[in-house]
């Protein structure tokens, strides 16, 4: 067994988990699977990427790299563009179709399928106007510097574990111990009643989709800056997504991260022994068990 | 002569869709069951029928060259016992969990077809799948409107095999447990026998609908299967109107008519280096067009018909209002 695999376990987990978290609140707190979120990844991606394009004409030096990192300032600049953008897709999305569907009181299921048509029709877009072809963050090359017991990153890569670290950790503080978080865990639990409360449950509903665009957006970026982005890359992530969600427990934001991170480190292990070609699989397998063995998950409620 | 022959092609792929839409009906429609793995049920029964018939090949097992009938007859036995275990695994729960399991059933057998070179062929596929007529094969009329003629019969037979399931004790049954769940499990009914049952009467007839397309075609590869098929045939049922047979019918064909014109338009309006995007822009299309039915018109072109009872005939609406 190859010690590399915990290093791009972790790596794959960290996009995935962070992915899962904004999943795992929209489920939670609008009460559907979001079957567009893959595609949120995507196109915070290609947003970011446009928006590094502009920035990158109107002034030349943010493209260059910075020491020890792959990009320059530009990107973390155009990241928050890119967040801004991708908050603003969902927000309309909502707007235009499900907050349509939630204010006629539409079976959940109905919205789960509506979602499932909009992400077929973002992605096709996106396929659409930036073409199939993969693309790229930076041109330069990084050397992975070994870290010891046999295992080597970059520091991009090192970069992108620690953002996540520090994004849970904010998020969680932001849940357990702010109004907001309250209100959120409030809606989640009970809607109307919380609304009987004096609970915003609109605005609830908005921070949960900027919290789930902006970490989708961020999750997106990390993916294309560390492997490349593809039209597709949103699609080929939503198994894993939701398989992450449901292993850590619906609504769980610390179950959604480790959730990632256990598929992210499952998938690493399982490449080595029965090859790359079922990647995909591994989530599927994980997601069958998780139903078989405790459909909870790992932090959920008995009964949700 | 030559549109005639291709009208009769265009038809006969509409029909197999149609057998799909059929079967969705019967999980979505009657059940309200959401299968978001529909490619992957289809893409399974025209492997195994494949599996079974193809004349023997060196190059992977299988290749018992039986005859057309026994493949198509373990399409479905395979459909049905795929769509058991995964209603057993998940119709306990939620409902969006049956959505996800499919989804990700469609993604794992995707991979199977992709890997498994020995069995499936892999990406290359499988070809020499025995075509029903294929005596004909030189006179495009004659072999094109016998296949339509076949498969005509088998969407009639599905057809009116559902409506005298639906109408039957059975059928009633299933639209209480989707209605009202608690009021129908009150009258001594078990909704997640009920759901299982009919989630593997849907999935038998999704894998049937491949081996029919697949018999049809003479060829199959993975790239048939992918999520586009699944979205196609929603949009197909939400557009015919679900819950209705005779809509599911009547949407396969529309939207296969909006694809294949969509896609000769495309041809003739883009460059040849442009295709492959455009094409994508047919997706899109057809997405937009299933959101905005589900915000306009839920129930599609055909609404359900409301019956309490065939013995009731025409009173049944009084005993609606």
């Amino acid at each position: 067994m190859n010690p590399q695999a915990i290093i791009d376990g972790l790596i794959a987990g960290s996009t995935i988990g962070l992915g899962a978290i904004g999943l795992t609140l929209t489920y939670s707190i609008l009460r559907f699977a979001n079957f567009t979120h893959g595609d949120f990844l995507a196109w915070g991606a290609y947003l970011t990427l446009t928006v590094a394009g502009i920035l990158g004409g109107l002034a030349a030096g943010l493209g260059a790299p910075v020491y020890p990192f792959s990009f320059g300032w530009g990107l973390p600049l155009a990241m928050f563009g890119g967040v801004a953008l991708t908050v603003a897709l969902t927000l309309g999305l909502d707007r235009i179709l499900f907050g349509k569907l939630r204010a006629r009181g539409a079976d959940a299921i109905i919205i789960v399928m509506a979602s499932f048509g909009a992400s077929m029709a973002l992605r096709s877009l996106l396929e659409f106007i930036f073409t199939a072809k993969p693309a790229y963050f930076t041109k330069a090359l990084q050397i992975a510097k070994p870290l010891g017991l046999g295992m080597r990153a970059t520091p991009d890569q090192l970069l992108v574990i620690g953002l996540t670290a520090a994004l849970v950790v904010a998020l969680h503080l932001l849940v357990t111990r702010s109004a907001t978080g309250r209100a959120m865990r409030a809606v989640s639990e009970n809607p109307s009643l919380a609304g009987v409360y004096g609970v915003n449950v609109d605005n609830v509903i908005r921070v949960t989709w900027i919290i789930g665009a902006g970490l989708a957006c961020i999750a997106g970026v990390m993916a294309g800056l560390l492997v490349q982005i593809r039209p597709y890359m949103g699609f080929d992530l939503l198994l894993p997504l939701f398989s992450a969600a449901i292993l850590g427990g619906i609504g769980s934001i610390p179950g959604a991260m480790l959730g990632g991170l256990i598929i992210g480190l499952a998938e690493a292990f399982a490449v080595q022994i029965v090859g790359a070609e079922w990647r995909a699989a591994i989530s599927f397998v994980i997601l069958v068990l998780v139903l078989m063995l405790r459909p909870q998950g790992l932090f959920g409620q008995k009964g949700a | 002569m030559e549109l005639v022959a291709y009208a009769a092609f265009f038809l006969t792929i509409a029909l197999t869709y149609a057998i799909i839409c059929l079967g969705l009906n019967v999980q979505w429609g009657q059940t309200g069951l959401f299968n978001v793995g529909i490619a992957g049920f289809v893409g399974l029964g025209a492997y195994v029928s494949a599996a079974l018939t193809t004349p023997d090949a060196a190059e992977r097992i299988g290749g018992f060259g039986l005859p057309i009938a026994l493949g198509w007859l373990a399409a479905m036995v395979a459909g049905g016992s795929l769509a058991l275990a995964v209603g057993l695994l998940t119709l306990r729960m939620r409902s969006d969990y049956l959505a996800i399991t499919t989804f990700g059933i469609a993604v794992a057998l995707q991979l199977v077809f992709q890997n498994t070179e020995s069995l499936t062929g892999g990406a290359f596929g499988m070809a020499f799948i025995p075509r029903p007529f294929s005596g004909l094969q030189g006179e495009a009329f004659a072999f094109n409107g016998l296949n339509l003629l076949l498969t005509a019969a088998v969407v009639l037979v599905c057809y009116l095999l559902l409506e005298h399931l639906l109408r039957s004790p059975w059928g009633r049954a299933l639209r209480a447990v989707r209605e009202d769940e608690v009021a129908a499990q009150a009258l001594g009914k078990n909704p997640v026998l009920l759901r299982i049952q009919a989630f593997a009467l849907g999935g038998a007839i999704m894998a049937l609908a491949g081996a029919v397309q697949a018999h049809f075609i003479g060829f199959i590869a993975p790239g048939n299967y992918l999520p586009m098929m699944t979205f196609q045939v929603w949009a197909m049922l939400i557009v015919g109107g679900s819950g209705n047979n005779r809509g599911a019918i009547l949407g396969a064909v529309l939207v296969w008519a909006i694809w294949a014109l969509s896609g000769a338009l495309i041809s003739e309006v883009f460059p040849a280096d442009q295709q492959a995007r455009a094409a994508s822009l047919q997706i899109v299309i057809i997405g937009v067009m299933l959101c905005v039915i589900l915000l306009w018109r839920p129930q599609g072109i055909l609404p359900e018909v409301r019956s309490v009872s065939r013995h009731l005939g025409r009173r049944n609406k009084d005993i609606q209002s």
